[in-house]
């Protein structure tokens, strides 16, 4: 089957591989922002992870290892934003884009010398013989384990929000740390963990990025893919399967416009490179219109810092 | 263990001694990162901060300062502006492209002109430019609450491929031998924005960021408006009992950033840069948001930090010519500046209280 050039099982199959960096990254913001922290600096904290997971794996040799590498740099880069806003008490907005300039310059000066070097390669989980199924093969056993595992976080995150003590801890702390105090939670410090693992999971998409998906390191990696990761938790209504959806939309209609660039269409290269952004706006109107003030599903503590009186 | 004890009312002291600590804590952990990279961290702290001023090559370095920090300082007092107001407009680098391309496109449309209203022309123009591209999420933010935050920024991206499309499409060189890049101005003297007074590295744009800081302070202490936009970031609900409009005051704040976003980006086309080519932009309107912090929001404030911060930019170009630092580690530096502020910042509104036994 072909439409114009693109091969719908391809599409659906490649889509499935590119939208994991975004899906880790917004899965991770989830958490954050459910704990009523806004952390902007999303794209920061994936290009570090891009470049630390990189390092690691050509250090190790271990692509693995390498993701762990790029969970750990994200971790790492979100605790200066924890430490700030939450022993500091510094303005979310402000720290969070601060994170995505300072880990953009860390990167470029930490990445000089990696240009040019091909990672060990992230290869397909399981055998062939099921891998070349038609149809059902490429989209659903074709993929690297870091396909099945983000999918995987979509369903843990969910249950764990929905139907868990920790989750309704974060909940609480996101939508009223006054109440949350009052019932005794430490809220910084339960804020400070959610951070630490959003950065985790932003460091390891971004692994992903220049480990899978580019596979090398450039400057400038991961292109806004951390703000479009921020726009599909707002679309997503801060919830992991919408998230998902979100990402997965995303992700076609990446491939679907660089599909279109190499098919030779006749819209110009520069107006389908727009596309990914346009789209995002485009989304993000559709999910706020009419909906005023809170009623979007946003934690009601979002973005207010908290510091306990007494 | 210390604990923090919020004060009564914010610190007049922190609140002017914030950035110069901060700027002392950046040089001694920027010192640590410079002596990591293997640099003698003293020797280019010198270069970064007291060559530019009082070095050999001070007469030119000099110049540069201001040509720098003119468009950081104008695209840094539209954003404080917003910024006061709790409207966050990240996506200065965009409207400083767009303002780029509108303010060139309308001079080269009618070159080779020697009509001296033409860069009058262009200055609207560039101001334009800026002003529409910051419409559209000021405009999706009143009509369809959609976050200001994502969407400016979102539009930086599209930004880049118009300037991308410009240089190698729609505003290329005819007479350029096919390389990427529009017509230089400094063969277009009715167009160009030539320095003014050369020494001092003043152009229009400089001229336009110094008048600017000065309406933007009595704009904000003197002016209706600018108390409006002071209620509205600090207290949201005592600005509505009060009639102030939300829509009106994003529709002004980002309209303003953008205008002047564009405008800066008009003068340095026409200017320094001298054409409109693929990486034209350099960052500006993002260091900018640096720049409005270290500025404490206040106009006058951005202009001491605009001269700091170009000062980083031109002792930086000279630690990378001269000793070899990379211009990432400058990135890094201006980052780094930004998280101690933030951090030292807590001291306005809290002081550490030792906390002995029970309290």
């Amino acid at each position: 089957m072909d439409l114009g050039g693109i091969n719908p099982v391809i599409l659906i199959a490649t889509l499935m591989a590119s939208a994991v960096p975004i899906l880790m990254a917004a899965l991770g913001e989830t958490v954050v922002e459910r704990s009523g922290v806004l952390n902007l600096g999303v794209e920061g904290m994936m290009i570090i992870g891009a470049l630390g997971g990189f390092i690691v794996a050509v250090q190790t040799g271990s692509p693995v290892l390498g993701f762990v590498g790029g969970a750990v740099a994200g971790a790492l880069l979100s605790l200066i934003f924890a430490a700030l806003t939450q022993v500091f008490l510094a303005n979310q907005v402000a720290t969070g884009l601060a994170l995505t300039l300072f880990g953009l310059g860390v990167s470029s000066l930490g990445g000089q010398g990696y240009n040019g070097i091909k990672p060990p390669p992230t290869g397909q989980l399981l055998p062939d013989a099921l891998a070349d199924l038609p149809v059902v093969g490429p989209i659903l056993f074709g993929h690297d384990w870091m396909v099945y595992f983000s999918i995987l976080m979509t369903a843990v995150l969910w249950w764990v929000l929905k139907s868990t003590r920790i989750g309704l801890i974060i909940r609480a702390v996101g939508e009223s740390h006054e109440a949350a105090h009052a019932l005794g939670y430490k809220v910084n410090r339960i804020r400070l963990m959610c951070i630490a693992f959003g950065g985790a999971m932003a460091g390891m998409g971004g692994a992903y990025i220049s480990l899978a998906r580019v596979p090398q390191w450039v400057d400038g990696i991961t292109a806004g893919a951390g703000w479009i990761a921020l726009a599909i938790v707002v679309f997503a209504s801060w919830r992991p399967w919408r998230v998902l959806i979100g990402a997965y939309l995303f992700g076609g209609i990446t491939v679907l416009q660089l599909n279109l660039q190499v098919a030779g269409s006749a819209i110009p290269v520069e107006y389908l490179s727009m596309a990914p952004y346009l789209i995002t706006i485009l989304v993000l109107v559709i999910m706020s219109a009419g909906r005023k003030g809170k009623a979007n599903g946003a934690p009601a503590s979002l973005g207010q810092n908290f510091h306990a009186s007494r | 263990m210390f604990r923090l004890e919020k004060r009564p009312t914010p610190s007049k002291f922190w609140l002017y001694a914030t950035p110069p600590v901060a700027v002392i804590l950046t040089m001694i952990a920027g010192g640590i990162l410079f002596a990591a990279m293997g640099k003698n961290p003293f020797e280019v702290i010198r270069t970064i901060f007291w060559d530019p001023i009082f070095g050999e090559f001070a007469f030119y370095l000099r110049g540069q300062l201001l040509v720098k920090a003119g468009p950081l300082i104008l695209i840094a007092i539209g954003l404080a502006l917003g910024f006061r107001a709790g409207i966050w407009n990240i996506g200065a680098e965009g409207q400083y492209i767009i303002g780029a391309i509108v303010g060139a496109g309308v001079g080269l449309a009618v070159f080779p002109t020697e009509s001296r209203w033409i860069f009058p022309v262009m200055v609207i123009a560039g101001a334009f430019g800026g002003w529409a591209w910051a419409m559209i999420p000021a405009i999706l933010k009143t009509k369809f609450n959609t976050n200001e935050i994502l969407v400016s920024l979102m539009l930086v991206y599209v930004a880049e491929t118009i300037l991308a499309k410009a240089s190698t499409g729609f505003l290329k060189n005819p007479e350029g031998m096919g390389f990427p890049g529009s017509r230089n101005f400094s063969s277009f003297p009715a167009a160009q924005n030539d320095f003014l007074y050369e020494p001092l590295g003043l152009h229009w744009g400089g001229v336009a960021a110094l008048v600017t800081a000065v309406l933007a302070f009595i704009l904000l202490t003197r002016h209706q408006a600018g108390f409006q936009i002071r209620l509205a970031g600090q207290a949201p609900r005592a600005a509505r009992f009060h009639g102030v409009s939300p829509t009106r005051l994003v529709v002004l704040c980002m309209g303003i950033s953008g205008a002047l976003a564009g405008l800066a980006g008009m003068f340095e086309v026409t200017g320094p840069a001298g054409q409109i080519s693929i990486d034209f932009n350099t960052g500006y309107g993002f260091t900018a948001i640096i720049v409005a912090f270290l500025g404490r929001l206040n106009p006058l404030g951005i202009v001491l930090a605009g001269f700091l911060m170009a000062l980083t930019y031109v002792g930086g170009e000279m630690a990378s010519t001269n000793l070899g630092l990379p211009d990432a580690a400058i990135q890094v530096f201006q980052g780094m500046l930004l998280f101690f502020l933030l951090a030292v910042d807590v001291l306005t509104n809290y002081r550490f209280r030792l906390a002995v036994g029970a309290h």
